[in-house]
Order: C-alpha cells, then sequence, then structure tokens
C-alpha cells in the first residue's frame, strides 16, 4: 500500500502538471491497483463519466478514526478533509504543490494533499494538524511554536507543524541550514521562519 | 504594580492556530453550502459577443452559471477611503457589463454541488470576444502619463519646497539616477475567500478582509440593502499585506451567487492566475532622483519623480517620493507623481505603499551619493538628519533615529565595512555591508470599544478591527488586563464582526495605536465604575474611601498602603447583585488634511464620554508630526560565480514607541524585512508585452522567501514610550520593517561587488 502511494507521489515530482494528473490517474484506478471500490457498474474511461457518474468508496484513517467516504473521483485529499469532513486545519494556499500549507502526514510520511487524489488514499493512516494534539496535551511542536511565536497570520501554520513532524521523524536535518532546506517547501509569508527554525530545534533536542 | 504591558507574551489566539481550530473565511461549516467558481477574460481589451454556458449549465450538480447578462445589478460605490470601505476597481463592478478592461476580469461565476463539478464547468464555458488593441506595459508609446492629484485618503501626491532647480544647478555634487521596481504580488498564504448567505433580506458574510466594517458598509451600498441587514464576520485572516485593504470582486460576487441560486455559495479565489489578476498588487514604479550637496555631504536640494501605474477603472497612486519629504533635512525638494493607465486590474497598496519602493530608490541614491563625496553612507545620514520635521518645522513626537542607527551599526559591524566596494573577498565569495533609513508615519485614528467586566472575575471587550497576524487579540487584552487589574488568563477580546462597535481597518498600521487607547479608556471606566460601587457600599471594606487611594491587582480592589483592607471584584459585585459593569468608549482624533485640532474636533460631537477617553484624545498635530523611524544595517555574500546574493544577517533597530509585546512587535520587524528580501532579490512579476497577460502567474513562477533564504535576524528596539500619540504610547509596527530594506540589501550587494543594479530584483543574471 505504502509503496503505491510513493510511485504516484513520484509521478508528481517528474513534473506533470496537475491536469495531465488528473487524467493519469484514470489510468491507474482502472488497474484496480489502489483497491478502491467503485459504486458505478463501469470503470471509469473518460473524463467525462467522472464528473456525470461516477463516485468512488474510499476508506482511511483520519487520526486514527476510520471513515468511509464516497466521492467524486477528482476530489483532492485536501478538498475532502477541508470540505467533505471539515477538518479546516489542513489549509489550500495554492492548491498545486508550490506552498506547503496543505502538508499532512501520510502512513507517517509529509505529503502535499492537493496533490493526492482522496481515493487513492484507501486503508492509509493520515494524520492532519487535529490530530496531533492529545486531548488538552499539544504536540511538543505546536507548543514550541506558540513559545518562540512561530507564526502571525496562522494559515501556513498547521503546514508548517506537519511538515516539521515529518522533518524531525526523517532525521535528516541536522543543521539549521539543512532545516532551512528541508523545510523549503513551506511557504510563511508572514515570514516567521527564523521562529519556526527556533520552534523546531527545540523539540529536535528534546 | 506588575505590568502585563510589555511582556513578550504568548499570543492569545495561539492555541487556536497551532492547533488548525481558528476558522478563517472558507471554513465556517454553513448548511447548504455549494461552490461558486470564477472565470477570467482571456483577452486584455475589448468586450464580450457571446458566452456559452449552456454545455456547463447541463452538467450534474451545476446550479447556475452567473454572467453579465442575468447578474443583479448593482449600485455604485461611494467613497474611496479604506477606513469606510474601498472597493478597488470603483468603475469595474463585477457582471455588469459586457467590456473587457484587464486580463483576468472576472466574466462569470459557476455555482455548483461540489468544487470539483464548479472547476470543471467552468472549463467548458466558451466565450467569444471583440478584442480590441490594449495599453499593457508602462512603457508603451500608448501610455500617457499624467500628475495625479489626489492619492488614498484625499493626500496630495505632489509637493515642493524651496527653489529646486536652481539649487540643483548650483550643488557642488551632483547625482541624477533612475530605479525601478517591478510589479509585486502580496500573496497572502490565504486566497481571497467570500462565503455569503441570505436569510430572507438578511446577509451574513465570512471575507477575508482587514477591513470588517469597510466590507459591511460596501455591500450596503452596492447591493442595496440596510447597513443593519448585512453582517460581516472574519475573526481571522490569512495574511493580507494590503491585498485584503481594499475590497475585491469576490465580495459582491458570492452574495450576488448566493441570492441569484438561494443557496449559500463560497468563492475562494485560485492562487493560481486569480491572485495574480483579481487580488491586487504593487505596481511598477519608475523613480528618477536628483541630489544636489556640497562637497560636505549636506544636501541642498532633492528631486524625486515617480511613475507608477493604475488601471482604466479606478485611480491607484503608489506615491514613492511621500518618505523622501520626512526623511532628512532637505530644505529644497520637489516630490513629482505621474500616472499610467494601463489594461491591467487595479494595484491598491502593498505592505508600506509608497514608502518600500520609495525608500528603495532613494536610499540607494543616498549611498551613490555618500560615494560620489567618499563619506560614509551612516555619516551622510548624520549630516542631513533631520531635527524637526522638514515639511513643517514641527516637532516630531518622538524621534530616536540617532540611537537606531549606533544600535543597528553595532550589531551588523559595520565597522568591519569597507568602503572600497568588491574588497571583501574570499574564495570566491564577496561580503558587503549595506544601510538605510526606515520610516513610516504613525498614524491614528478612530475606535469604539464596547466592554464588560463579569461578576465572576472576568472581562471581554469587542471592537470590530481585525488581527491579521500583528497580534491584535493579544496586545488589546494585555492593555484589558492592566488596566482593570485582572490577569491575562482572566481577559479577553473580541474582533472580526460587524456587530461589535467600530474600530479601524488594518491598514497604515494604525490598528494598535488607534484600538488601544479605546480599549485601555474603556477598562479604566469599568474599574472606576468598580470602585467607586465599593466606595459608596457600606458594606464594602473600601466604603468612604478616597478612589485614588484604592489600586486593583489581580482582580482584587484595595486600598493602597493598606492592602489587607479589600475585596474581589466578584465579592463587589455579587453582593451588589450585579452580574456585570458594561461600559462603552470611543476614541478619536481623526483628522485630514487642513482641519485644527484633533481633540476639539472629536469631542465636540461627542455625547458625555468617559473621562478617560477624553485624556486620552489629545494627539495634538498642532505641535507635533507623529512619525516613526529605524535603521536596516544588512550583510551579504555574493557567490562571484553564480551571482547568487544569500543575505547574512539583518540588523533592524526601530523607533516606534512603547513595545507592547516585544515578541509579537519582533515578528512583525522580521516578517516586513523578510518581505524586503523578496523585493531586492527574487520577487518581481511579469506580463506579456504583447498579449498583456500575467505570466508568472502561480508560486513557482513568482518566488517569494522561503525558509532556505533566511539570514540571521537582530531586531531591536528604542522602546521608549510616545505619550504624544496616546497614553498607550506605541506606534505601529506594521510596516516599517519593509521600508528601507530593500535599499540596504542593494546596497550591501554593491558593497560586495561594485556592480550597482537600478533595476530590482536583483537576481543573479544581473550580477555576473
Ligand atoms: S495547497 Fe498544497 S502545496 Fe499549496
Ligand atoms: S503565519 Fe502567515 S503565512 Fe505563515
Amino acid at each position: 500500500m505504502e509503496k503505491k502511494s510513493e510511485s504516484s507521489t513520484d509521478e508528481i515530482k517528474t513534473g506533470s502538471t496537475r491536469r495531465e494528473f488528473l487524467e493519469q490517474v484514470s489510468v491507474i484506478t482502472a488497474g484496480t491497483a489502489l483497491s478502491v471500490s467503485l459504486k458505478a457498474a463501469k470503470l471509469p474511461t473518460n473524463r467525462k463519466f467522472y464528473q456525470e457518474e461516477g463516485t468512488v468508496e474510499v476508506s482511511f484513517f483520519i487520526n486514527d478514526k476510520k471513515m468511509t467516504l464516497e466521492l467524486d473521483p477528482r476530489t483532492s485529499l485536501l478538498d475532502a478533509l477541508r470540505e467533505k469532513l471539515h477538518l479546516t486545519g489542513t489549509k489550500k494556499g495554492c492548491d498545486r504543490g508550490q506552498c506547503g500549507a496543505c502538508t499532512v502526514l501520510v502512513d507517517g510520511k509529509r505529503i502535499n494533499s492537493c496533490l493526492k487524489l482522496a481515493g487513492m488514499c484507501e486503508g492509509a493512516h493520515i494524520t492532519t494538524i487535529e490530530g496531533l494534539a492529545k486531548g488538552d496535551q499539544l504536540h511538543p511542536l505546536q507548543t514550541a511554536f506558540l513559545k518562540h511565536d512561530a507564526f502571525q497570520c496562522g494559515y501556513c501554520t498547521p503546514g508548517q507543524i506537519c511538515s516539521a513532524v515529518g522533518l524531525i521523524k526523517e532525521g535528516h536535518a541536522k543543521t539549521d541550514d539543512e532545516i532551512r532546506e528541508l523545510m523549503s517547501g513551506n511557504i510563511c509569508r508572514c515570514g516567521a521562519y527564523q521562529n519556526i527554525l527556533e520552534a523546531i530545534k527545540e523539540v529536535q533536542k528534546s | 504594580m506588575s505590568m502585563i504591558v510589555g511582556q513578550p507574551l504568548d499570543r492569545k489566539d495561539g492555541k487556536l492556530k497551532v492547533t488548525g481550530a481558528a476558522p478563517y473565511a472558507g471554513e465556517f461549516v454553513v448548511p447548504g453550502l455549494v461552490y461558486g467558481v470564477t472565470i477570467q477574460s482571456t483577452i486584455t481589451k475589448g468586450h464580450i459577443n457571446n458566452i456559452d454556458t449552456t454545455v456547463a449549465q447541463k452538467l450534474k450538480g451545476v446550479l447556475g452559471v452567473m454572467t453579465y447578462k442575468n447578474a443583479m445589478s448593482l449600485h455604485q460605490p461611494t467613497g474611496s477611503d479604506p477606513s469606510s470601505g474601498k472597493f478597488a476597481e470603483k468603475d469595474l463592478l463585477p457582471l455588469q457589463s459586457e467590456r473587457i478592461f484587464y486580463n483576468g476580469q472576472h466574466i462569470a461565476v459557476v455555482i455548483a454541488e461540489t468544487f470539483e463539478i464548479a472547476e470543471y464547468a467552468a472549463s467548458l464555458i466558451k466565450v467569444d470576444y471583440n478584442e480590441e488593441k490594449s495599453v499593457s506595459d508602462i512603457h508603451d508609446p500608448e501610455a500617457k502619463p499624467y500628475q495625479p492629484q489626489q492619492g488614498l485618503g484625499g493626500t496630495s501626491p505632489q509637493a515642493k519646497r524651496g527653489n529646486t532647480d536652481e539649487v540643483l544647478n548650483n550643488a557642488a555634487v551632483k547625482l541624477e539616477q533612475t530605479y525601478t521596481t517591478p510589479v509585486y504580488h502580496h500573496n497572502p498564504m490565504e486566497p481571497h475567500t467570500t462565503t455569503a448567505f441570505w436569510e430572507d433580506d438578511e446577509l451574513t458574510v465570512y471575507d477575508s478582509t482587514q477591513g470588517v466594517f469597510g466590507v459591511q458598509n460596501l455591500l450596503s451600498n452596492v447591493l442595496g440593502i440596510p447597513k443593519n441587514k448585512v453582517r460581516v464576520i472574519s475573526p481571522f485572516i490569512g495574511g493580507g499585506f494590503g491585498s485584503k485593504g481594499f475590497t475585491w470582486a469576490n465580495a459582491f460576487l458570492a452574495p450576488m451567487a448566493a441570492k441569484f441560486i438561494n443557496r449559500p455559495v463560497k468563492i475562494t479565489l485560485a492562487r493560481s492566475f486569480q491572485m495574480f489578476t483579481c487580488a491586487g498588487r504593487r505596481t511598477t514604479t519608475i523613480q528618477k532622483i536628483n541630489l544636489g550637496a556640497d562637497s560636505n555631504g549636506k544636501i541642498s536640494a532633492g528631486k524625486h519623480e515617480t511613475t507608477s501605474e493604475t488601471s482604466f477603472v479606478d485611480e491607484f497612486v503608489e506615491n514613492a517620493g511621500v518618505a523622501t519629504k520626512i526623511l532628512y533635512d532637505i530644505p529644497n525638494l520637489d516630490i513629482v507623481q505621474n500616472l499610467v493607465r494601463l489594461n491591467r486590474g487595479t494595484p491598491c497598496p502593498t505592505r508600506a505603499p509608497g514608502e518600500a519602493p520609495g525608500t528603495y530608490a532613494f536610499e540607494v541614491a543616498m549611498d551613490e551619493l555618500a560615494e560620489k563625496l567618499n563619506i560614509d553612507p551612516l555619516q551622510l545620514r548624520l549630516i542631513n538628519y533631520a531635527e524637526k520635521n522638514p515639511v513643517d518645522g514641527k516637532e516630531f513626537s518622538g524621534k530616536n533615529l540617532k540611537e537606531c542607527y549606533e544600535k543597528g551599526a553595532a550589531a551588523i559591524g559595520w565597522k568591519d565595512r569597507s568602503d572600497k566596494p568588491s574588497a571583501n573577498k574570499q574564495g570566491r565569495y564577496l561580503t558587503g555591508y549595506g544601510m538605510a533609513t526606515a520610516t513610516y508615519p504613525a498614524n491614528r485614528s478612530k475606535a469604539s470599544v464596547r466592554l464588560k467586566l463579569y461578576q465572576e472575575g472576568n472581562a471581554v471587550a469587542a471592537c470590530c478591527t481585525q488581527d491579521i497576524g500583528t497580534g491584535t487579540y493579544t496586545v488589546m487584552a494585555q492593555l484589558m488586563a492592566d488596566a482593570l487589574g485582572l490577569p491575562f488568563e482572566k481577559v479577553e477580546f473580541k474582533l472580526g464582526d460587524s456587530t461589535f462597535p467600530q474600530g479601524p481597518n488594518s491598514g497604515g498600521s494604525q490598528t494598535m495605536a488607534t484600538t488601544g487607547p479605546a480599549v485601555r479608556a474603556a477598562a479604566l471606566e469599568a474599574k472606576s465604575k468598580a470602585i467607586q460601587l465599593a466606595i459608596a457600599d457600606k458594606k464594602s471594606p473600601l466604603y468612604n474611601v478616597e478612589e485614588s487611594a484604592i489600586g486593583v491587582e489581580n482582580g482584587r480592589l484595595y486600598v493602597i498602603n493598606n492592602n489587607a483592607k479589600g475585596e474581589t471584584y466578584t465579592q463587589l459585585l455579587s453582593r451588589n447583585k450585579m452580574p456585570l459593569i458594561d461600559v462603552n468608549a470611543t476614541t478619536d482624533v481623526t483628522l485630514k488634511d487642513g482641519e485644527k485640532s484633533a481633540a476639539a474636533n472629536a469631542n465636540a460631537k461627542k455625547e458625555p464620554d468617559n473621562p478617560f477617553a477624553k485624556q486620552d484624545e489629545k494627539m495634538d498635530r498642532e505641535k507635533y508630526v507623529f512619525h516613526s523611524f529605524g535603521a536596516h544595517f544588512v550583510k551579504v555574500k555574493v557567490d562571484s560565480l553564480t551571482g547568487m546574493v544569500k543575505v547574512e544577517k539583518i540588523a533592524s533597530a526601530m523607533d516606534i514607541g512603547k513595545i507592547l509585546n516585544e515578541k509579537t512587535a519582533k515578528s512583525q520587524i522580521m516578517g516586513a524585512a523578510i518581505f524586503g528580501i523578496g523585493m531586492a532579490l527574487m520577487e518581481g512579476s511579469v506580463y506579456d508585452p504583447n498579449t498583456g497577460r500575467i505570466v508568472t502567474k502561480d508560486l513557482a513562477d513568482y518566488h517569494v522567501p522561503v525558509h532556505a533564504d533566511m539570514p540571521e535576524f537582530d531586531v531591536q528596539f528604542t522602546d521608549k514610550p510616545d505619550y504624544n500619540i496616546s497614553l498607550v504610547g506605541a506606534r505601529g509596527a506594521g510596516e516599517i520593517g519593509i521600508t528601507g530594506i530593500t535599499a540596504a540589501i542593494a546596497n550591501a550587494v554593491y558593497n560586495a561587488t561594485g556592480k550597482r543594479v537600478r533595476e530590482l530584483p536583483i537576481t543573479p543574471d544581473k550580477l555576473i
């Protein structure tokens, strides 16, 4: 499962545009590679079919809770979270993988949820900003962001925090410059970068 | 008394933001909500012959397509003042005619059950145009410059003092240079969003705006409905930087669409293209600077002539010469402002409109002049230091710029700078230092606050202003806590709702300086009422004690020199069976050019008011000019092989009055300086000169600073309260940080490389 989602991210990295990407997905789905169960009688073979007839049913775990959704196959994971599940902590800044506001953790890895179709997440464990705190107990990064004033408007913040969770887990960033480099997919237009760095370093140390 | 104001406290709204629970305009759960996707023109000038929506309309899930043919008629908006609502394009109300004034103009809205369907349906709409020749570039021979007579808020963009031409001619040392800045796009991380729904004739709108009150006013005006039938809500805004200061078409289109299909509608602009065409920008500027000085460096005359762009549907002046008037003691000075109309959307204020590009050009010119004179650039600024306002000789309400120069120079290690450019080379890397002065006016206007002090020992205040990331929630709560004698945890400040008393828009760095005094006055009034209640109450331990002898701390009223004697707000109010004390306060120092004393004006028209408010309306404009100053010092490292510039360190020292919360204030300065890194080194929008269409239409093409671009920061403040502007003592912090920084970086690049790039941004190709 994990492997397959990885391969789809690779395609994005190789530079397909969003629209091409949509079309590619039909191929992947048609191959039933992701075991997405389709409600419609026929497998979708062209875009028109998608718009007017087909929905896909997908089950995944969001913040440890199992959810089953019936979706328009074009729905991005980001829009499924925000518009269908009202988990609006995950933000839409660009809808094309250029800003990082939509960063969530899928099976422990940070991804841009705007570049992932929800229908491809069958069985996946997705953690969003809403799932990081344990009850009233904030995640250490959330506490550190608060303490270091690592945000202003707050719109990039959930993405920065999820990205930082992923970064720390990856364990590649040892120096300030490495943290900066590996956090560069998350834009903060308010310019809280310095404080984000401080927050990440504090949590990394502990 | 332990002061809460001045402490670097964590943000009140911080927990909501780090947990994703803070709701922005597109995140309210509205039953039956559907999605509007707007379609933009693909031509730059002309008109629509036909819009064919039939295929789109047949699609399952499409609820309607709104075009100029079927959209409701709108009323012309009145006024052009952002504080009471400024629609960015007064002659282009959306979907009212077939005319096209720019590429990317909204021409239709598709409304559908889901976002996916709406987006797809939008792609099925066919538009047939009649195209005309457009004016799409500032250098276009068809672009005819003219001199505007009015800038934002009625200010004059043209200015003159002394006898500039003659003095310039006779000056011993002369400088004449032209500098250009490109179009910049604000790109707040939250794209402009409006959610709207009607309940009978009442409209509710969630809008990402820097001026909630202004949007309410405009909607009432433009839709032709009474103000009390429009409610605008905006508790959180995902950045604005000026782009959400004026109101854009999305704020009208959502309620129009909601009426059109009788369902709640949400419209969010797409980052790609739409945020670059329908949400404002900072215009190109071409700035010609002349300076004349004697051989000792005393500047005798200057000229700052700017040409910027506006649209054919409104007028916006990027008044780049505005700061030049006040920066230095230059006796003879001409400020000239030209405008050119282009077939583009209307530009709008961008963080420090005027000052940001203006201080770039002027402060680079100062660096060039210093070199000509063989004087240290910092020294040149000290030689021409303005002790009084050079415009009218008035005193500054508080100016400690020399202290800023000292602090910044020490922090960067200015003494390590070589006067000779490209002298500092290690391997392939060149190091350079640059500095510039920062300046921004200290604005303050009118705010009303309602405050409730509850029996339970907590207080809530409300004002219709905004927190665009600047810290309003937090700092206002700090002021409340101190004035009421309550712990920080027991006070709450509410904002962003048009049902609250009117407060300022978040523009011109005025939120703090305007709202703060009203909050303070309301809180002091509530405390005083409680004290008076105790004094008159036989059962109170404070019965008959002098008011001045009573203090309040931690929610407990007590006799100052006999701490044991006292009682809590809770004891006092519950014994008196009062659930709460409810007060209102308004402070108003609004003053248009040419008006007399602010206080007199404001008080004359007011009902007998809270004495604390009256006390704080002095802001004597007869005597003082209210302006903030500061300095940026920058160290850069340039790779001589690739031309890549890395800002190594920014040391900023700001004189902005009292610092109410150092944490949020520092964040403001750093954030603004980072905007400056973008302006100086990487940002710039490119338009296709043939079609007039934007080329850099998303964040892959338009580069904003990211983590990897970050230098080390050292932000310092003079922290000298300015009690001439208000008894709170604070001037604004939002914009000053972006002034001067671009020049300081450009000057550092010159010092490193010996290459003077006068055309921003300084991309590597210009250095190799
Ligand atoms: S919204 Fe996904 S990267 Fe910007
Ligand atoms: S906090 Fe506003 S964009 Fe990062």
